[in-house]
This record gives structure tokens, sequence and C-alpha cells, in this order.
């Protein structure tokens, strides 16, 4: 399997040791690969798109030409995990013209919702799918707003969706990149829990 | 979903999350704006994040006296102006000026030699504020002893204000080296390298294993230029701060816009080489060799 972490800006290095464990724990070869110009997501079976900053991704995503390949393969139905900035990107609508979204999931989405750094959190989340709570860890995190038909929503937190699923496209409004827990990956890129849950204080950088 | 025991176990201002912040700035560029003007043009050229201050640090250095935190009122409107985060600085071991610019709303403090050193002997307790602090380091016993007291990034000194990139790559490559060391180190010889450099053990230890330093590792201090910022990223540095290079130079959209991508592309001399053509004349700066040890800003708070 070829995975591709979108790599213009962002935790990356954590995404990619996710799906490393995810794969692992499924005894899948994979290969792990940074996008950072165009030409690398058409190779990709499957693609992550980090946390960071929106306004910055979605601006080197147009220059670099990389918007329209992720595009593609979305359309192609092939799986996609965005994560916090990941999912402003994806979203049809960010209500914000400092972020041009991809439209690859239809929700629409309220930038920094939760407020600011002294505002994140974490907290468990019970999650569609996942049998234990998982570790959600909320930084300057979005809000997903509106839902469009055929979204399903995985998790809530105080009554609004923070992880929803769309065909091939799974996105979170916190990072699961960030802690040991790679269950979200694995419900991305292999469709069920494969528990491999650890204790810990969250990955390295 | 049990949503009252859920928000029951919220908890803020964790290690995680204060980490966390700082790993989402990675492969970014942090500038240095002192008006709200500034911020937006600084978010339109593609910071990931900016750093409000009162004066930049050239106009710090021509200036003279004492350097303090910039007015929080100031730092409202600069965080009402852009969505992404808003930092401020605070003079080393300045307690209340760091409660100030917590409650004014910073979304990561910088405790900084480019201010006026607030206490001779100790750095603000970082662990007891819910705001992720940033901290410079010339060297990997520095480094350890700031992320000891709480700091959830570490960033090269450098010589700030100067436009001379040299000290950055001098203590990023002190860091780096230190950390190569202690991985071909056995146990008994890191604790040793620890007492040696007064830098905490166990970090020492958790350093030398990941063969890195357990926190976001930014460059700062004289970065002018892209081919400055592709310079510290080929270092190995996580991402780029930037003071008076962007402002300093000659048309700042321009400057900003090209280090933006210089970080994206640090290995592609073929990009490299378009992103630097026609941006303007980068600050004028002053160069580290010439300057006396009495005007350095990097051997405070060690």
């Amino acid at each position: 399997m070829k995975a591709g972490v979108i790599a213009v800006q962002g935790d990356v290095s954590e995404h990619a040791d996710a799906v490393r464990r995810a794969a692992a724990s499924h005894g899948v070869d994979v290969a792990v690969v940074e996008v950072r110009d165009a030409g690398v997501v058409p190779g990709c079976d499957v693609l992550l798109m980090p946390g960071g900053e929106s306004t910055t991704i979605s601006r080197l995503l147009r220059e670099e030409g990389i918007d329209e390949e992720i595009r593609n393969h979305v359309a192609a139905d092939k799986p996609l995990l965005a994560t916090c900035a990941g999912l402003i990107v994806a979203s049809r609508d960010a209500k914000d013209d400092r972020v041009s979204t991809l439209d690859v999931l239809d929700v629409s989405v309220d930038r920094n919702a939760f407020g600011r750094q002294a505002d994140s959190f974490e907290a468990p989340l019970d999650v569609t799918g996942l049998d234990e709570p998982f570790p959600g860890v909320f930084i300057r995190s979005p809000v997903i707003d509106e839902v469009g038909e055929g979204v399903e929503v995985l998790a809530q937190w105080d009554g609004d969706p923070v992880a929803v699923k769309q065909g091939s496209v799974i996105a979170t409004s916190f990072h699961p990149e960030l802690t040991p827990d790679s269950r979200i990956h694995d419900l991305t890129f292999f469709g069920q829990e494969h528990a491999s849950t650890q204790d810990g204080e969250g990955v390295e950088a | 979903m049990t949503e009252e025991t859920d928000l029951e176990e919220l908890k803020r201002g964790t290690d995680l999350v204060k980490r966390g912040f700082a790993r989402m700035q990675k492969g970014g560029v942090i500038m240095d704006v002192v008006s709200r003007e500034q911020a937006r043009i600084a978010e339109d050229a593609g910071a990931v994040a900016v750093m409000h201050l009162e004066s930049v640090p050239a106009d710090i250095r021509k200036r003279g006296g004492v350097a303090r935190m910039a007015d929080p009122g100031k730092l409202e409107t600069v965080i009402d102006e852009v969505s992404i985060p808003a930092m401020g600085k605070c003079r080393i071991g300045h307690t209340a000026e760091a409660q100030i610019l917590e409650a004014a709303g910073a979304d990561m403090l910088d405790e900084s030699e480019v201010l006026t050193t607030a206490d001779e002997r100790y750095h603000i307790d970082k662990r007891e504020f819910t705001a992720p602090f940033v901290c410079g380091a010339r060297n990997l016993g520095e480094a350890l002893r700031r992320i000891d007291e709480g700091a959830a990034m570490i960033r090269t000194k450098g010589e700030a204000g100067t436009g001379d990139v040299n000290q950055a790559v001098t203590h990023q490559r002190s860091i780096q080296r230190s950390i190569r060391k202690l991985s071909g180190m056995n146990y008994e010889e890191r604790d040793e390298w620890a007492r040696e450099h007064e830098a905490p053990r166990e970090l020492v230890h958790e350093t030398a294993d990941m063969g890195r330093l357990p926190v976001v590792n930014f460059a700062a201090g004289g970065i002018a230029t892209p081919a400055d910022a592709a310079l510290m990223m080929q270092h190995g540095c996580d991402g780029i701060f930037v003071g008076s290079g962007i402002f300093g130079a000659e048309d700042p959209s321009k400057m900003g816009e090209a280090i933006v991508q210089a970080v994206n592309n640090y290995d592609d001399p073929e990009t490299l080489t378009e992103i630097a053509k026609g941006i303007g004349a980068g600050m004028k700066g002053q160069a580290n060799e010439t300057m006396p040890e009495e005007e350095k800003l990097q051997g405070r708070g060690v």
C-alpha cells in the first residue's frame, strides 16, 4: 500500500507514524510518501491530510497544483483521512475566503469554533465503529455545523459533529495522530477496528 | 454517548495539548508583526502564525533602552484581525507579563531574549500556564532546561535583528551535534553528559533514545531570505520564525510569500531559484562577525 501524507505544512510525521502502525497491525506493507509537489498523489492508494493552518495548507495546495489531484483521488473512491485543518480544507464551505476548500466532503465548518489555544482540550469520545472511547485531542479545532445528505456522523462533542464519514472520506475535528491510538486510521484505511490502543502520553515528534 | 461524563473528563493545558499546538506549526513560517496591518499582510502571505511585539528586533537594537512586553490592547487587535494563531513575547523570567499576555488571548508565549531580561536567575515556571511557551536555545543543554521548565517548543536563538543567519546555523548545528553524540553513548556516559551540561537527565535519555528533541524545534534569529529559510530546514529545523526579515524587506508581501514557498520546497534548488527571483532586496542587516559581544542578545537567559 502506498500512503501519501499531504506535507505542505502541519503535523506530517505524526500521521506517517500512525498509518504505519495501522498497517502493521494488519500485516500490510506500507510505503509512506510526503506530498509537497504535484504528481505524487495519483500514485497513492490512500491519502492523509494533517492538522496545521488551513489558510497556509489550502494556499500551498493550490499553488503547487495538488488540489485537483486530491479531488480526483476522492472521486475515484480512494480513502482519505483529514484531521482538523485537513477537515476544513476538505469541506464544502469554511465560510471564510482566506481558505479555498476542496469540496470533497459535504459539510460546512466553523473554523476555530472551540476558541483560542487556551480553550484547546483533550477528552474521551465515543466514536461509531469503535468499542472503547477514543482520546480526542482538540487544538483550536473546527466544528462541523452543517452535514449534507450521505454524510454519516461518527462522533459528537457537546451536540456538534466532530467526526464524519462520507464514502471513502473520514474527517475529524480532533487529532487522532497526536495519540498512540491508531484506531481512526484503521477505520479509514482498513474499514474496521483493530485494537491497537496503548497507554501513553501521545507520540513524540 | 455519555456527554456529561465526557465534559467532566475534559482537560486543558496538558503537555499533549500544548506540545500538540506546537506540532501544528510544523513546516510553517511564523512572522513578527507590530500592528494589525502587518498581521493582515503576514496572514495573506501564508504565515502559520504571527508573533506580536512592540518593535521588531532590528528596531529594538537601534532604539536601545529597556524592551518590554507590547501593549496587550494591540495584541487584541491583532487577534481580531487574523484567523491564524497570534503569539506574544514576554521578558525572560517576567511571570506577570506572561500572565497578562495569556489573559489577553495569546495562543503561544515567547519568553524571549530579544526583550530585556527581567530575572537574572530564573526563567518563568511555564508548567503553571495553560498557554504553551516557546523558548530560545543555543545548545542542547539550554534547550532541555527550557523543556524541563515546561516549554512546548524550542527555537534557535540566532542573533535577532541582524539579518545574519550564521548564529542560527551555529545553534542548530550545536543542538544536532549533541544529539548525535548522545545517541552513540551508553547509559553512564549519557548521565555524565547530563551532569556536565547541567541538563535534566531524564530529558537527556529521552532525547538520546528518540534521536531528536522531544518538542518541535524551529529556527529563529537572522533569517532574512527564502534561501536562509531553506538552509535552516536543510539543517533539520521543523519550521521558521522570521523577525525583522519580513517587514525590514523592500516588499514585505513578496518576501513573506517567497519564504513560505521556500520552506515547502527547501530541498528543491530549481524551485527555490524561481522563488528567489524578483522579490526585492532583503533587510540591510548587520553582520555578526563585526558585532561587539556586549551588543549580542543570545547570551541572555541560559
